[in-house]
Order: structure tokens, then C-alpha cells, then sequence
């Protein structure tokens, strides 16, 4: 257990009430709207070096350090005249579970977050896309607008500071791909939601061809923190485990004993989270393999169990921190059929604009469920071997399928006897 | 200017090209998808990938998309290389999961663009065993067929139409491996630009169905280049023939005008060619109905009909190409030549010819059109009557894009980020027209009022401009805003724009257009100005400056001449019924015309002419470019019956016996030469096309691809012994697939391109291999020859002044306005069948208010009292029309012929 | 008519008004008024359409055909533009669905949880399987990507609620809830 106050220590969850969330003067009690009161007297060029100093990386999966994003986005008088924060609570990257903790059990958090975020680029308006799934989130995050409107958090002149905010809780109909950022702000535009091109860049041309940022709702969170505290007390929660700073929202599903979701210090090792957090396999089971941070992150094996949960470490092992949510797969699985399960996903939340994705997904899926009834044919494995790396960065429009192809290559890398042994002993009949 | 390194070979390029662009345009092939030198750049289909380095000694290397990748300076790529050789296989086998195998009975191939990249590719085996994705097709219509398994799902077909062409009902729907592209329930496509997605869809999804019915393959095809017939902007097209029938017409590239889209009018309205009821044989009228005879007793009979008569007098056409009406005009005398339009629409298409050929004005290509960044479009309903324009004022509109994505530093063939930029921003487009039109959608400002106010306002923009052109008194305080809100806007273009045209039927409206361009003239304006004319050759007739119908008709009718030739041409849609019939009754008529129309019938003499299908001829569009259309078939290798021949072919022979003089030409080039000749106007016309002693390294140029297949057996039916080619003494073009093909595309001048073949590219692609760059210019040049260029400096500084007094609605009186209809309105596209399906039925419009005044309602009938002739007519409710005016569908099958701008009377049709 | 490009050719074609008619539709005056609404939080109207359909969708259970232009002529844009929307998003049902329905996570988590028992045992005692309705129109099944709960997987939600830790055997009472 961590030396520092719990406040301190868990900047992020120390207040979440998942029965009964903080409303607006029960938050205020607790440094609730602190940061925003403090930044509203600030230039907002200082919130965003805050952020720069503190070394705040993107939780939505990709790392990319926040402060540097928001640094693209024009300022100043020539700037565009709408700008837009966007906070991406589409949270479906399946086996990943903690922005929906953040926001049914402290909603005022983000709102604040929001509005920060917001003043730092002198946003004129944002929006918190939330998948259409969370309707307690909704509910909630509602309320915390209307509350923070009422209070003169957000609208006209907050706070006496002469800049004018707008948020708007906006829902989602589903598609896995809406997280993608580029496609969430199509979708947010009430359009189909393929990925866009970049360049442009979202902070450039972003929402309706204006400077946008997107964030993660638990990046986002802790933008109240660091402007409170300031970086370096940031950098101080991750406790010397890793160089990426503040904490991280850890968590274990599968079929271990205490699945859940624990905010820790960034770089916990995976061990600690399984083991301690998670209190292990469930009896009789042995971990086979794990997924570090969601479905598109390639498997760790067991013997990686030691490796420090941050951005760096995992890539250094092969496969991506990702969300940071650990998938256990244990013993009694066929891996064959897991990787089916996880690609049937990908191929039905293809957003069917590029080639690759839209049909080297399906052939994967049925290449997998050809080999998991055992009606594998000599070179599936070749096949699947080539799509892995034709679906991979680069050659697709967005990183989607390349997320697919991440558990399929590790899946085939660890554990191609049992691929193997799909292909069907005897030639299969010439069919179809 | 930047140095690209394909290969290992170095190459110069226009460095804001992307990558695709780049390396096609240097004649190296990638395969590709998504990407179109229309439309753009979006990375969807994956298809063109490359390796590209970081510098020379990389050798490692990272797959890149071509088409999203810019062609900067120090580029390294290789196209060869064998990952992105198998990356690309791959991208086709993906496509083919999918894909039907069914290339032998799907009516894209031999001209598919899938078929071409796939070969390119060297994907040939299946892997995929699984089942494939089906769907349901949709009826779309007359003109395009669907079938929608065979897409490829590259999105191209959305991004034209809705994206390009302002469509709004074809979508896309689905997601993942399941994306469908249609309507959103079965129902005729509603954009007038729909038959491009024939070839716009790289694969058999969007075929035309008009071809559908009567199939044969491309490569089996006689083409020949051609000029779209079916209004004045003169499309470039490839009609395609077999066994004696147009069976499809293509676009055919012209950089400068159509590039790579035609309307639907010009693309499915050739079936007037087909038709069984078209004199193929000369007719002598006995007893009242007609008999073929052969050519030479026919022409003799109608010579003598002619000599036995005190004065012939000729009519020639504005549909009728300039060696027609030329060869008319030598036949009877300068002075016995008159113009075939309407008298009235003579006297506008005069005026227009004369503003734009005196060299004032610059004359906008559609390029042009598309380039400038605020149009002033004034009374002209462009999608009805010259709609390739309105095609190209889309892209007008559009242009802001890419000034926008400019300023972002964004490049211009980034075709999405140029839309999520600009998203609703627009180039300033003001439309004024009597009623709604199909492009008021793009417009910063419509207008809509009778001819005379639409006159008005074009006056008060132009003194706005320059307060020394005439003002305008009495314009109410909207249209004084409206007035300012124009003339800044126009002067705050860089490339100003006018378009208007013959449409309204009243002078002044003309006058107006070409006061604002001489106001902005005043003011330092780069300006454009684009008259419409009615038909395609409506500008060369009006520079041939003949008199006006109506003194044509009363030398007729008051027996001042007593004979006439009319060259391809109905009289009765250029007059009344009732004049018409009075001007014909005594005389003696002969008719050269390829279409039985009523002028036909009443003559004594009918001289099977030939459409654009059969004959060559010259034809100057409303650009005043003037521009050759090739015979695509002979007829008579068919059917030895057939006599079809050019109508200056006939009008010689005829000439030579009526006049006694030994026959004067012999081939086209002598007609076309002796035209340019007597009419300096003209100077230019022959050059429109290579003559026809032009070869291309010793051969004639061949109208069939190499691999035409069941020559020696097509006339089977007819005589097992296989006579020879038809030998084509007129033009550089031969009657076979020997001869110079697409190969050597570059060096071929681009008034001889029959069709778009190149080898490995099948499909109208190829195109690309003809252009200096793609979506540029023809290596050739792009065909036609401008017959007036403006001259340096010489702008007029004086203005029209005419300026009409408002129209006032007066009880009882209606003035007439006309309507116009892209399909039906135009006379030989209305004979095909597809287009008459869509044209409407006879009708008048009224505004509901005036309707109402005269207790009628919408369907109810009206009586109409037209120049003359009583008439019956449901009603059309149109809510935008002008009050005080009813509208005519002008030119539709079954309305007689009205006169914009004159007073009628309407009552309702009481109850018998 | 026929569509052959000349005159004398006679096969028949099918004719718009052979086809089958939509069912009138009329965009309820409260359901008008809130798409209207929902445009004012958006740069452009455009931006409602999700949340429209959404509306439309809360009344009727599904999404019906004469909606697609209805909404699309509120906000101002093409049918065709909506009804790319409206097949896009899962949670949009362009069919008409049961009273209930049942939306089963079937992702990763679930998956190694115990998905495939569950899924049986809703085929089993409803008799549908995914993507159909039970002929009593009481509850359709649907197949649902991760719920964000996989810390209590089987998940899966019913209409608006959302319940975790499923097991086979948990159904009947589960059910009973729903009428
Ligand atoms: C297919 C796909 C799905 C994604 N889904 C999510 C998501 O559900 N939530 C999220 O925050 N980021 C998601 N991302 C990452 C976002 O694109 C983006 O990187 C992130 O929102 C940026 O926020 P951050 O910088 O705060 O991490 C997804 C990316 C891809 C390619
Ligand atoms: S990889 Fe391509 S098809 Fe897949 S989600 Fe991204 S853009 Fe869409
Ligand atoms: S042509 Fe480049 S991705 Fe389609």
C-alpha cells in the first residue's frame, strides 16, 4: 500500500460514489471546481503547460502526451472562432471498464475536466461523446451539467473571465469504431462514422473543420488534479514504478477471483495487479495467456507477468499497454477459439470504408472458425500469417484492423500447434 | 517543380500532385480504386499502394498509398517492389472474396476497371472458400441498371453523385462487409447526371441499361468520335455501333469541355438514330404516301421539282451541322437561306453569336466555368438547357473548398478533408430564373421573376458595378439589396462568372448578362461570360447570319417563293401549326432530314439524311468552338437498300442537277472547305479535325479495337460471301480494326480518338493515357478549334440600354414563360425511348395563387389559346412561378408551338 | 415503356407505382419539436440525426421507413444521408423489434466468462436465435460489443437496464421482469 494520503494517491477515484455520485456541493466540499476557480485567472497557455510539465500521456489507448495535442491548437486572435473539446467516452475496446467507474460515480469530475480542458484552449464548446449503452453515465453526467450551468460553470463570462463554455452530453448509437477519434467526430457531425484522413490533424480541422481536441475521459480527468497540484507532485504518483507519470486505472477480467478496476500507480507491474488486486486465477485455473490493455493489444504470456504495466515496457514486449485493462485467458481455453471470438468483433465493428478491414476481417473470422471446428486447410495458417501482416500499420485506413491483427499474430506466435491442430486430418472435400 | 525517384529512376513532376497522380501521369502504372481525377483522394479502396523510403539508402521501406502520399521533392518509391506487389494482389483477392465470378455474363466486362487492376495485379487463384455476401438489387430508372454484388464498395459512386453532383438520392448504408450503395427505396435516380456512374463504378454495379437491353462488348464495338447532338455546350462523345444500331454512347474526353461526364439527355438520348420510322431511303410522295426510289431518279425528281418552281428558298438548322446548312445555303443562294431557329429565338441566338464573336468578352470552356469563384447565373435554367453547365457550376460552387483547405495548407486533391473543411461553404453563386431550378440549391441568392424583371435586375447589377451603365428606376428595396448583394459579390471574385443565354426568349435579358460583364470589365474584372444557345449548332447557324424564319415563311405563304428545301429541321416546332401549314400548302417542300417529323410528311420529296451516326460534320458549340463529329457506321454494310447519305451529300447532287453544274464536292473536306472559305466568320472550322489524307504512321486511324470479333460473319444472314470494309473516303477514320489503335495514344490528335483503349486499360480509365497529366489536357490537344478568342484590350465601353419596363400582371392576360425540360425538351433525344419515358406530359403551369383565381386546380384542364390554335391542357401547379405568368413545356412531345412572351387568354374547361 | 433505346421493343419493366407503398408515416409533433430542439446544440443541424432517430425510435420500438425523409426533411438534408446513418449504428433498428430487447455482450470478457452457456440457455427458452423475435413479439435478441463491465461478465442488457454476473440458470427470473 502506497505511503502517500489517499487523496494522493488515488487523485482520481478517492471521491467516486458509484451508489450515490457527489453532487454539486458535496464535490465543491471536497476541491470539487477548485482547479477551474484557479484557472479562470490564469492565461490559458499555463493550463497548458501544466499539462506539458506534468507529462500527462492519452489513457484512450495510443499514450500520445496531452499536452503536446493541445499545443497544436491555434490560439490567439486569429484563431478560428469556434473551437471544440471533445471527451471520448465511446469506452468499448472490449475487456475495458474504467471510464464508465470515472463517470456514474463522479460525473462532476469531468464536467470539471471538461471545462478546464476546455478554458486551455479556449474551446467554445464541448461535447462528451458517450456511448448509447451508458445510460446511468448519461443520466448522471446530465445532472452534473445542468448543476454546473446553474452554478455559473459553464455558459457566459465564467467566473468573471470573459470566456464563454458550452458542454453538451452527446450519445452514441453503438459502433465500436466511434472511439476512433476521427471517426467519433464524423459521428458527433450525425454522419457515418468512418475514420478521417490525417493530415488534417483534429486540432487543426477538427468537428465541422474546426480545431478539435479529443481526449479520453481518464486523461481528461486528470487535468483538475494537475493544475491543482501541479507536475510534479503528477509525476510523484507513479511512485518511481515507471517514467510515465500520475496513476492508471488498472483493472482484471476473466476468470480470475476479484475482477475489478483499481486506480494505482502508473507502471504497477501486472503481477501485482493480478495477484494482489485481482487475488489471482480462480481455483483450478492457470493463467495462459493475458491481454495488457483491451481486444486490439497482441497476448502476453505469463512469464511477462513481472513487466511494469506502462506504454514503454509492454511495447518493449511486444504488444501495446493499451487501456491498460488486463484480459486473463486461462488454461481451459482454446486459444483458437478466443482469437475467433475477438476477430469476429473486429469484423462486425469494421466501419467497411478500406479494403483490408472490411474483407481480410471477415476471411479471418471464418478462416478461425474453419480451424476451430477442425475444417482447417493446408496454408489457413499461412493465410491467416499474410493477412496479419497486410492488415497491419500503414496498410489500413485507421488502426482498427491492425488492433485486430495484434492478439492474432501473438495468438499464432505463442501458440500455433493448437492453429495446427484445426487443419483437418483428412484433405477436406472439395466444398464450396 | 519537385524530383521524384521511382525505381531507381528520377523523374520531374509537379510537386502538389499526389503520388498516384504523379506516376500515372508519367505513364507508369498503379492500380487503383477510390482514387479518380475527378474526384479526388480518400485512401478507402488500399488498391494503390507503393513502398516508399526515406532516402536513398533506406532499404527497408514502408508501404504507403499513393494517392494519399504527396509527390514532394526527394521522393523515393518503388512500385515494383515485391512487398507492394503482394500487397496489392492482396487488396484484389480481398475484393474478390466478394466479388461474383461472373465476368462472362456481367455487361462491364472488357470495359472494367476491376477486370484491368486485377490482371495488373497478378491475383489469379482463389484462396477464399467461404460464401460470399449477396444483396437485392433496386430499379433506379430508365437509364441504369444495378446489381449490386458486384461492388467493391469503393465509394466512388456516392462521392459523385451526391459529392460532385449535388444527387441527394443515392446513398451509402451498412457498415463492415455489409455497405450498399442505392437509393433509399427502388426509384428512378433523380440526378439529370446519373449515367455517369456507368462509368464512374469501376465494376458492373451502375451499367447503362439502354445498352443492357441490346448488349454486345465493348471490343466488339465500331466507335467513332463524336459530338453529343443534344444542346449547344457540345459534349464530346464515343457513340458505340453494332450490327447497324447506336448501341451506347461514352463520354469521350475533352479536357477543356466535357472531361469525363456527359448528362443524361446526351448519354441515353441516341436512340432517335434506331428508329424503324426513319427514312432510310429516299421518298417520293404518289398518291399521297411515300416510296423509296433510288437515289438518282429521287434526286432528279426533286430537281425538277425545284426547277419547275419560280423561287426556291432554303431553311436550314441549328441541328444541322455547318456543312449541311452550308451546302443548303449554296443550293439556293445566300439570299434565299434562312435561319431555322424560331424567328424569335433567331433574333436571340444572332445576338448572342454577335456579343461573343466580337472578341469583347472572354468565353468560359466548362474548365473555365468550373474555375471561377462567383457565377451570376441570369434567367438561364442551365440544367434544362445546357446541363453540363450546370454540372460544372456545381463545381463553382465547390471551388471554395479548396481555397479554404488552402489556407490550411491543405493539398487540393485531398477530396475529404476539402469537403469536413469547407463543409457548407460555398463559392457565391445568384441565380436568377422565371422558376425554381436544380441548381437553386447551390445558390447564395436565387431570384425568380418574369424575363422582363430578371432583365432588370441583370441592368441594376451592372450599373451597381459601374454607375455609368444604364440604372435602372423603380426597383423595389429587396431587389435593390439583392441588386448590391450581386454586384459585390461578383466584384469580389477573382474570376467572375456570367451565364445566361437564349433560354427566357427575351432580348434584353441577354443584354443585361453583357452589361454586367462590361461593367465588370470597367472595373478591371477578370471576367467570364457564357451565352446559352438552344441547339448544337445553333451558334454556327447564327454566324452564318442568315434571315429569320418568319420571312421564310411569309415568302411561302404569300406565293413570293413557291419551293423550299428544308434541311433537317420540323417547322412546325419553330412556328405555328397554323403558319406552317399556310407556308408548305403551295409550296413545292423537299425535306433532308434523318427523322420523320411533320415537315417531313408534308413534303413531296423526302432525302434520307444522316444522323451524327452516318455522316461527318462540323458543329460550333456555344464556347464557339468549333468542333467535328464522325460517321460511326455504314449503314448500307447491313443493308445494300439503305441509302443514307450526309445532307450536303444530297443537297450536292441535287444542286448539281437543279443548277446544271458538274458536282463541286466530291468528299467532306471539299464542303467543309468551301464553307470556311465563302463564311470568313468561320475561319477555324476546318481544323477543327484532321482531314482525311491524315494518317498516323501511314494508316488510318481504326474505328474497331483489334480484337472485334464475327466480322466475317456478322452479314451472314445476308450473303455468306463477305464483301469488303466499307471504305471511308471522307475522313482519316477506316471502317475496321485495322488501322491505328490506342497504343501511341499521345501523338494522336484528339479529334480522332474513336474510343478509350489502351493496352491493360479496358475501361474508360484509359483516358489516362491519353492526358499530358491525368484529368488534364489530351496529349493531342484537346479537339475542337475556338473560332473567336477575345482580343487584348477590347473591351466596349458602351452598354445596352434597352431596359424593359417591370412586368406587371394584368387580369385576364397571361404572359407566357418558357419551361424547360432536359428530357423532352429536346427534340431528338425525346424519340428515344428511355428519355420519352422520363419527359413529361403536355401541361401549363400556373402559380397556385393564379390557379386559384381562376378556380382550377392542380391535373384540372385549361384551355389555352395559343398563336392561333385553341388548346387543352392539364395543369401544373408551380409554386415559384411568377404571378401573372403561365408556363409552357417548350418543345415537348404535344404541345404546339408557343412563343415566349406573348399574352394569352386561359379559362377553365367547365364541367360537359 | 420499354427501356430499350428503341421505340419498338416491348419488355415489360417494373413501374414505381407497382411497388410496394410505404406505410404513411407523420412525424409526431413532440418528437418534431425535440429533434428541432436537439439541432440547437450543434454547429449544424445535421448533427441531430442519431439523436433523431433515437427519438423516433423511442416511440415507435423501431425505426419506421417514413421516418428516414421525415427526419431528414427536419434537419435538412437527403433521406439517403439519414438512412446511411440510421443502418450504420446498432442501437438503430431499421425492423421492427420484440417489446424487449435483449442486447448480449459477446466480447472478449463475457466470452471467457461463460457467454456461450448463456446465449444457449436465452436460444433455448426463447426460441429465437440472435438477430430474431420471439413470435409473441415479446423480446428480440441481439449480440452486443462489450458493455464495459467485464469485471462482472456475463453481461448484458434488457431495453435500458443493464445486468451483470449472468448465469444459465438466472434467465427465467430475469425474464419474469420483462412482460
Ligand atoms: C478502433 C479504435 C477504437 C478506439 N476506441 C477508443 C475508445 O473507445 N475510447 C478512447 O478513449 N479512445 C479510443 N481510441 C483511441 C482514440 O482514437 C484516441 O486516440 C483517443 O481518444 C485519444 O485520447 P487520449 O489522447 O486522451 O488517449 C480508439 C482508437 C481506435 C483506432
Ligand atoms: S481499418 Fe479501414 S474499414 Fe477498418 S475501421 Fe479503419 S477505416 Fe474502417
Ligand atoms: S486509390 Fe489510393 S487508396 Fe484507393
Amino acid at each position: 500500500m502506497s505511503a502517500l494520503p489517499y487523496a494522493d494517491s488515488k487523485p482520481l477515484t478517492y471521491r467516486v460514489n458509484l451508489a450515490n455520485p457527489l453532487d454539486l456541493k458535496a464535490y465543491e466540499a471536497q476541491d470539487g471546481y477548485a482547479a477551474l476557480h484557479k484557472v479562470v485567472k490564469e492565461a490559458p497557455a499555463e493550463v497548458t503547460k501544466a499539462v506539458k510539465d506534468a507529462n500527462l500521456r492519452g489513457r484512450g489507448g495510443a499514450g500520445f502526451p496531452t499536452g503536446v495535442k493541445w499545443g497544436l491548437v491555434p490560439m490567439g486572435a486569429d484563431a478560428p472562432k469556434n473551437k471544440y473539446i471533445v471527451c471520448n467516452a465511446d469506452e468499448m475496446e472490449p475487456g475495458t471498464f474504467k471510464d464508465r467507474l470515472l463517470m456514474e460515480g463522479l460525473p462532476h469530475q469531468l464536467v470539471e475536466a471538461m471545462i478546464v480542458s476546455g478554458y486551455a484552449i479556449q474551446a467554445t464548446r464541448g461535447y462528451i461523446f458517450l456511448r448509447g449503452e451508458y445510460v446511468v453515465a448519461a443520466e448522471r453526467l446530465n445532472k452534473a451539467v445542468a448543476e454546473a450551468k446553474a452554478a455559473g460553470y459553464l455558459g457566459q463570462n465564467i467566473l468573471g473571465s470573459g470566456w464563454n463554455f458550452e458542454l453538451f452530453v452527446h450519445t452514441g448509437a453503438g459502433r465500436y469504431i466511434c472511439g476512433e477519434e476521427t471517426a467519433l467526430i464524423n459521428s458527433l457531425e450525425g454522419r457515418r462514422a468512418n475514420p478521417r484522413a490525417k493530415p488534417p490533424f483534429p486540432q487543426i480541422a477538427g468537428l465541422w473543420g474546426k480545431p478539435t481536441v479529443v481526449n479520453n475521459v481518464e486523461t481528461l480527468s486528470n487535468v483538475p488534479h494537475i493544475v491543482l497540484r501541479g507536475g510534479a507532485w503528477f509525476q510523484g504518483l507513479s511512485q518511481g514504478k515507471s517514467k510515465d507519470a500520475g496513476t492508471k486505472l488498472y483493472g482484471v477480467s476473466g476468470r480470475a477471483r476479484k475482477t475489478g478496476c483499481w486506480e494505482l500507480p502508473f507502471g504497477t507491474s501486472a503481477r501485482e495487479i493480478l495477484e494482489e488486486h485481482a487475488g489471482g486465477m480462480k481455483d483450478g485455473l492457470k493463467l495462459k495467456c493475458w491481454l495488457p490493455g483491451g481486444a486490439s493489444t497482441d497476448f502476453l504470456m505469463p512469464e511477462h507477468l513481472d513487466l511494469a504495466m506502462d506504454f514503454d515496457t509492454i511495447a518493449k514486449a511486444g504488444s501495446r499497454m493499451g487501456t491498460g485493462l488486463l484480459t486473463v485467458v486461462d488454461d481451459k481455453q482454446n486459444i483458437v477459439s478466443v482469437v475467433r471470438n475477438l476477430e469476429e468483433f473486429f469484423a462486425r465493428e469494421s466501419c467497411g470504408w478500406c479494403t483490408p478491414c472490411r474483407d481480410g476481417l471477415p476471411w479471418t473470422e471464418k478462416l478461425l472458425y474453419a480451424l476451430e471446428q477442425g475444417q482447417g486447410r493446408e496454408g489457413d495458417i499461412q493465410t491467416l500469417e499474410q493477412l496479419t501482416r497486410f492488415l497491419g500499420p500503414g496498410k489500413t485506413f485507421c488502426a482498427h484492423a491492425p488492433g485486430a491483427m495484434e492478439p492474432l499474430q501473438s495468438a499464432l506466435k505463442y501458440f500455433r500447434a493448437e492453429f495446427e491442430a484445426g487443419i483437418a486430418k483428412a484433405p477436406a472435400q472439395a466444398a464450396a | 517543380m519537385a524530383i521524384i525517384h521511382v525505381d531507381g529512376k528520377q523523374y520531374e513532376v509537379d510537386g502538389g500532385d499526389n503520388l498516384l497522380h504523379a506516376c500515372l501521369s508519367l505513364g507508369l502504372d498503379i492500380p487503383y480504386f477510390c482514387w479518380h481525377p475527378e474526384l479526388g483522394s480518400v485512401g478507402a479502396c488500399r488498391q494503390c499502394a507503393v513502398k516508399a523510403y526515406r532516402d536513398a539508402n533506406d532499404k527497408q521501406g514502408r508501404i504507403v498509398m499513393s494517392c494519399m502520399t504527396p509527390s514532394t521533392d526527394g521522393t523515393y518509391i518503388s512500385i515494383g517492389d515485391e512487398e507492394s506487389k503482394a500487397f496489392r494482389a492482396s487488396v484484389v483477392e480481398w475484393l474478390m472474396t466478394n466479388h461474383p465470378h461472373d465476368c462472362p455474363v456481367c455487361e462491364e466486362g472488357g470495359h472494367c476497371h476491376l477486370q484491368d487492376m486485377t490482371v495488373m495485379t497478378g491475383h489469379a487463384t482463389r484462396r477464399y472458400r467461404f460464401t460470399k455476401r449477396t444483396h437485392q438489387n433496386q430499379y433506379l430508372g430508365p437509364f441504369i441498371n444495378h446489381e449490386m454484388n458486384r461492388c467493391i464498395s469503393c465509394y466512388r459512386c456516392t462521392r459523385y453523385y451526391k459529392d460532385y453532383a449535388g444527387g441527394t438520392d443515392l446513398g451509402v448504408y451498412g457498415t463492415a462487409s455489409n455497405v450498399y450503395f442505392g437509393r433509399e427505396t427502388d426509384g428512378i435516380l433523380e440526378s439529370e447526371f446519373s449515367g455517369n456512374l456507368t462509368e464512374v463504378c469501376p465494376t458492373g454495379v451502375f451499367t447503362d441499361k439502354t445498352h443492357g437491353d441490346r448488349y454486345n462488348r465493348k471490343w466488339d464495338m465500331q466507335f467513332a468520335p463524336s459530338i453529343c447532338q443534344g444542346c449547344a455546350v457540345g459534349c464530346n462523345t464515343s457513340p458505340g455501333e453494332r450490327y447497324g444500331e447506336i448501341r451506347r454512347i461514352e463520354n469521350r474526353y475533352n479536357g477543356a469541355v466535357n472531361h469525363y461526364f456527359l448528362c443524361d439527355r446526351g448519354r441515353f438520348g441516341y436512340g432517335f438514330v434506331n428508329r424503324k420510322d426513319r427514312p432510310r431511303q429516299p421518298l417520293v410522295k404518289r398518291d399521297g404516301s411515300f416510296v423509296a426510289l433510288p437515289p438518282d431518279e429521287a434526286v432528279l425528281h426533286a430537281a425538277n421539282l425545284l426547277k419547275s418552281a419560280k423561287r426556291v428558298i432554303g431553311i436550314g438548322s441549328p441541328r444541322a451541322s455547318l456543312e449541311a446548312n452550308f451546302a443548303l445555303r449554296t443550293l439556293v443562294g445566300a439570299e434565299n437561306f434562312f435561319d431555322g431557329h424560331s424567328a424569335a429565338e433567331g433574333k436571340l441566338v444572332q445576338k448572342a453569336a454577335k456579343i461573343l464573336s466580337e472578341g469583347h468578352v472572354r468565353i468560359p470552356s466548362l474548365r473555365v466555368i468550373e474555375q471561377a469563384d462567383a457565377a451570376f447565373v441570369l434567367g438561364e435554367d442551365v440544367t434544362n438547357t445546357a446541363p453540363r453547365i450546370a454540372l460544372a457550376l456545381r463545381q463553382t460552387a465547390r471551388g471554395r473548398q479548396t481555397t479554404l483547405a488552402r489556407d490550411k495548407h491543405i493539398a487540393e486533391w485531398q477530396a475529404a478533408a476539402l469537403a469536413d473543411i469547407g463543409q457548407h461553404e460555398k463559392n457565391p453563386l445568384y441565380v436568377a430564373s422565371v422558376d425554381a431550378t436544380r441548381i437553386d440549391d447551390i445558390a447564395a441568392q436565387t431570384y425568380r421573376a418574369a424575363p422582363e424583371d430578371i432583365a432588370r435586375l441583370g441592368f441594376a447589377v451592372a450599373h451597381a458595378i459601374d454607375a455609368t451603365a444604364p440604372a435602372v428606376s423603380g426597383l423595389d428595396e429587396a431587389s435593390t439589396a439583392l441588386v448590391k448583394t450581386i454586384a459585390d459579390g461578383l466584384l469580389a471574385a477573382d474570376k467572375p462568372l456570367v451565364v445566361s443565354g437564349t433560354g427566357t426568349g427575351l432580348e434584353s435579358v441577354i443584354d443585361a448578362a453583357a452589361n454586367v460583364v462590361r461593367a465588370l470589365q470597367a472595373k478591371g474584372k477578370h471576367v467570364e461570360l457564357s451565352l446559352v444557345v438552344p441547339e448544337v449548332n445553333s451558334m454556327g447557324l447564327a454566324l452564318m447570319q442568315a434571315a429569320g424564319l418568319d420571312q421564310a415563311l411569309e415568302a411561302l405563304k404569300s406565293g413570293a417563293a413557291d419551293a423550299v428545301v428544308v434541311v433537317e429541321n420540323d417547322l412546325y416546332r419553330r412556328a405555328g401549326k397554323a403558319l406552317v401549314d399556310a407556308a408548305l400548302k403551295n409550296a413545292k417542300v423537299v425535306v433532308a432530314d434523318h427523322q420523320m417529323t411533320d415537315t417531313a410528311q408534308q413534303a413531296e420529296v423526302v432525302l434520307s439524311a444522316a444522323s451524327f451516326a452516318e455522316g461527318d460534320g462540323t458543329v460550333v458549340n456555344n464556347e464557339g468552338r468549333a468542333q467535328r463529329y464522325f460517321q460511326v457506321y455504314d449503314a448500307t454494310y447491313y443493308d445494300p437498300k439503305v441509302t443514307i447519305r450526309e445532307a450536303w451529300y444530297w443537297l450536292n447532287d441535287l444542286r448539281a442537277q437543279y443548277s446544271n453544274v458538274a458536282s463541286e464536292w466530291k468528299h467532306f473536306d471539299d464542303v467543309s472547305i468551301a464553307c470556311e472559305q465563302a463564311l470568313p466568320q468561320l475561319n477555324g472550322m476546318v481544323k477543327a479535325a484532321p482531314n482525311a489524307q491524315f494518317r498516323m504512321h501511314g494508316l488510318k486511324v481504326a474505328r474497331e479495337p483489334h480484337r472485334y470479333s464475327g466480322r466475317t460473319a456478322m452479314r451472314a444472314n445476308i450473303s455468306v460471301h463477305e464483301p469488303r470494309a466499307s471504305q471511308d473516303a471522307d475522313t482519316a477514320l477506316a471502317f475496321s480494326m485495322e488501322g491505328h489503335h490506342g497504343t501511341e495514344a499521345g501523338d494522336r490528335p484528339s479529334a480522332l480518338i474513336p474510343f478509350a483503349w489502351a493496352p491493360g486499360w479496358n475501361s474508360p480509365q484509359s483516358w489516362n493515357k491519353f492526358q499530358d497529366e491525368v484529368g488534364g489536357h489530351l496529349r493531342g490537344g484537346d479537339a475542337g478549334v475556338r473560332l473567336f478568342e477575345p482580343q487584348a484590350h477590347a473591351a466596349v465601353k458602351t452598354y445596352f440600354d434597352a431596359i424593359p419596363a417591370a412586368f406587371t400582371a394584368k387580369a385576364g392576360e397571361w404572359r407566357t414563360v418558357n419551361l424547360h425540360h432536359i428530357f423532352g425538351g429536346e427534340e431528338l433525344s425525346a424519340r428515344a425511348a428511355p428519355v420519352a419515358e422520363r419527359a413529361p406530359k403536355p401541361y401549363v403551369g400556373l402559380n397556385p395563387a393564379d390557379a386559384d383565381s381562376l378556380g382550377i386546380g392542380a391535373n384540372m384542364l385549361i384551355d389555352v389559346a395559343l398563336a392561333g390554335s385553341a388548346v387543352r391542357l392539364p395543369l401544373r401547379l408551380l409554386p415559384t412561378l411568377p404571378r401573372g405568368t403561365v408556363g409552357l413545356p417548350l418543345g415537348v412531345e404535344g404541345m404546339a408551338y408557343a412563343e415566349a412572351g406573348a399574352t394569352i387568354k386561359l379559362s377553365r374547361v367547365n364541367a360537359a | 415503356m420499354s427501356t430499350a433505346n428503341t421505340m419498338e421493343s416491348t419488355q415489360p419493366i417494373i413501374k414505381l407505382a407497382d411497388l410496394p407503398r410505404q406505410e404513411p408515416f407523420v412525424l409526431h409533433a413532440d418528437d418534431r419539436a425535440a429533434i428541432e430542439h436537439e439541432t440547437h446544440h450543434y454547429e449544424d443541424p445535421r448533427a441531430a440525426t442519431i439523436e433523431a432517430l433515437k427519438i423516433v425510435q423511442h416511440r415507435h420500438g423501431w425505426v419506421p421507413d417514413g421516418a428516414i425523409p421525415a427526419i431528414g426533411e427536419v434537419l435538412g438534408i437527403p433521406g439517403s444521408d439519414v438512412e446511411g446513418v440510421a443502418t450504420f449504428y446498432n442501437l438503430i433498428f431499421r425492423r421492427p423489434v420484440g417489446r424487449h430487447v435483449i442486447k448480449m455482450c459477446d466480447s472478449v470478457s463475457c466470452f471467457l466468462t461463460g457467454y456461450d452457456d448463456v446465449k444457449k440457455a436465452f436460444s433455448a427458452k426463447l426460441g429465437v436465435e440472435l438477430g430474431q423475435t420471439t413470435p409473441d413479439g415479446r423480446f428480440t435478441l441481439l449480440p452486443i460489443c462489450c458493455l464495459g463491465a467485464c469485471d462482472k461478465g456475463p453481461v448484458l442488457m434488457i431495453d435500458q437496464d443493464t445486468h451483470f454476473d449472468i448465469a444459465p440458470d438466472h434467465i427465467d427470473q430475469l425474464l419474469e421482469q420483462y412482460k
